[in-house]
């Protein structure tokens, strides 16, 4: 049986008192908000903490000048069925609704999946398993199972709804224990699988913000084994304005193909004053796959994920466009 | 690692409604809803699986909706409504769901049946007569080894015919 470790749980009222606890506490200590993503790494002892310190409720999302307002702990499920959000930003909505499987959405929450830990066929294993193979870099070991002679750890982004939040030029909401202060998505990730968030350990997500510009055509395909549960294995992000047949602006990001959410500015820059035709999509999503660099540490042959890259990148500029061009 | 085992057990009285039952325990914070179901209320019905959240067997309904019982603890459930397959039932009479399971054979080794069961009554709550893409998409969450999913699939669509 894989049970939890011995743990203190808090339960601050605010979020600021969640981080003030964090802040005292240091590497002893852990945000948790949905758990689904924390209580495997836990149970696999992934983390080493003794103390849980629960994100307090942070719900709704809201419409304000312009832009969405999603409280942090606003569950997967519920960001997935909001009907504002839906018809306005239908690339981030769909991402939040292929995140795993329905009973995790339920418990999972739109901050969390910000945040999720970075993956590793290495890593995301018992306890006893590391130990029967030999610790990797990072969790217990000192070298990368993946690339032995890099001084660095390969582990993968797996977020669905950060490059979606990416494309859309997001930012978050974080509280520290000295006060509040945005941050935009783009600027939450290092290139690194251990440290790969560049927030402080102990400030917490309270919301992230999303602008939804009128005409703004939205998309996320997701690769996975599975339909129903998987984590992908390659995700394209992509936001599109318009004018009449012409390319006005164009953003693509990519998950699971580095240890960050992965814009591909080229891509975007590409299509740029141009029409959407069979050429030019598959022109971008051939720049878009460039940069992509899948390792052999996820599910599936990293060939043929490297090669899904510009398949997806292909359907979800036309996902995005579809209501414009047919 | 093994020193965890050094630490103190922080213990709260937790309370919990479990089919219509208020429970006030005195439990661990960090054991899971699941073994708390099982091992403190003798509920056995809600099944180990992965314990990873991988495969649904240990699904419950928390308000309603489905989540699963081994990453989720006591005290973030407190205030909720957990309902767990013994709670399907009205008295004697099995819910239509468990009838129609077990008249079309959805059921083989039984293992994945009891979360399934809850995810589909979440789903006739919210929906009476689901189209077969939507059960497929409500059910997502919880694998079954043997049935290859048709007879289960068959047997929400007739219990959804008869309950409505």
């Amino acid at each position: 049986m894989l049970r939890l470790p011995r743990l203190r749980y808090l339960r601050p009222a605010t979020a600021g008192e969640a981080a003030a606890s964090l802040s005292k506490l240091g590497s002893r200590a852990m945000f948790v908000a949905g758990g689904t993503d924390l209580f495997p790494n836990l149970k696999r002892r992934q983390f080493e903490p003794d103390t849980l310190v629960q994100v307090p409720p942070l719900k709704g999302v809201r419409r304000v000048d312009g832009h969405f307002e999603i409280g942090a702990t606003v569950t997967l499920a519920e960001a997935a069925a909001d009907p504002g959000l839906r018809a306005a930003l239908p690339g981030f909505a769909e991402a939040a609704g292929l995140v795993s499987s329905p009973p995790l959405r339920n418990a999972g929450t739109v901050g969390g999946n910000l945040c999720v830990d970075t993956r590793c066929n290495y890593y995301n294993m018992t306890y006893e398993w590391r130990k029967s193979i030999g610790f990797c870099l990072k969790k217990d070991g000192d070298i990368c199972l993946v690339a032995p002679s890099s001084p660095r750890c390969w582990a993968v982004s797996s977020s669905d709804t950060a490059p979606a939040a990416m494309v859309l030029g997001a930012s978050v909401v974080l509280v520290g224990p000295d006060g509040e202060r945005e941050l935009p998505v783009a600027e939450l990730y290092r290139d690194d699988g251990i440290e790969y968030l560049a927030k402080q350990p102990h400030e917490v997500v309270t919301a992230i913000r999303l602008p939804a510009p009128e005409g703004l055509l939205t998309a996320y395909v997701k690769l996975r084994r599975r339909g129903s549960i998987d984590f992908p294995l390659a995700g394209a992000a992509v936001a599109l304005t318009l004018d009449g047949p012409i390319v006005t602006g164009c953003r693509i990001a990519l998950a699971a193909v580095a240890s960050h959410p992965l814009e591909v500015p080229e891509a975007g820059a590409f299509l740029a004053g141009k029409r959407l035709t069979d050429e030019t999509i598959s022109a971008a999503a051939e720049l878009a796959a460039k940069p992509a660099r899948p390792l052999d540490n996820a599910d599936l042959t990293h060939f043929w994920r490297k090669k899904m890259v510009r398949v997806i990148v292909e359907r979800a500029i036309r996902q995005a466009a579809t209501p414009s061009t047919t | 690692m093994r020193s965890e085992l050094d630490r103190p057990v922080q213990r709260e009285l937790t309370r919990l409604r479990v089919n219509g039952e208020d429970l006030e325990l005195y439990l661990p914070v960090h054991k899971t809803l699941l073994e708390v179901l099982r091992e403190d209320l003798k509920l056995t019905g809600t099944k180990h699986g992965c314990e990873l959240g991988e495969c649904g067997t240990c699904t419950v309904l928390v308000d309603g909706e489905p989540q699963l019982s081994c990453l989720l603890l006591p005290l973030q459930a407190e205030g909720r409504e957990l309902t767990t397959v013994e709670g399907l039932a009205e008295g004697a009479a099995p819910h239509p769901l468990q009838v129609a399971f077990a008249e079309l054979g959805a059921a083989q080794c039984g293992y994945c049946t009891p979360g399934i069961l809850l995810a589909a009554k979440a789903l006739l709550v919210r929906d009476p007569r689901p189209s077969r893409d939507g059960i497929k998409e409500a059910l997502a969450g919880n694998l079954c080894r043997c049935t290859g999913y048709v007879k289960i699939i068959e047997a929400v669509e007739l219990a959804a015919e008869r309950m409505s």
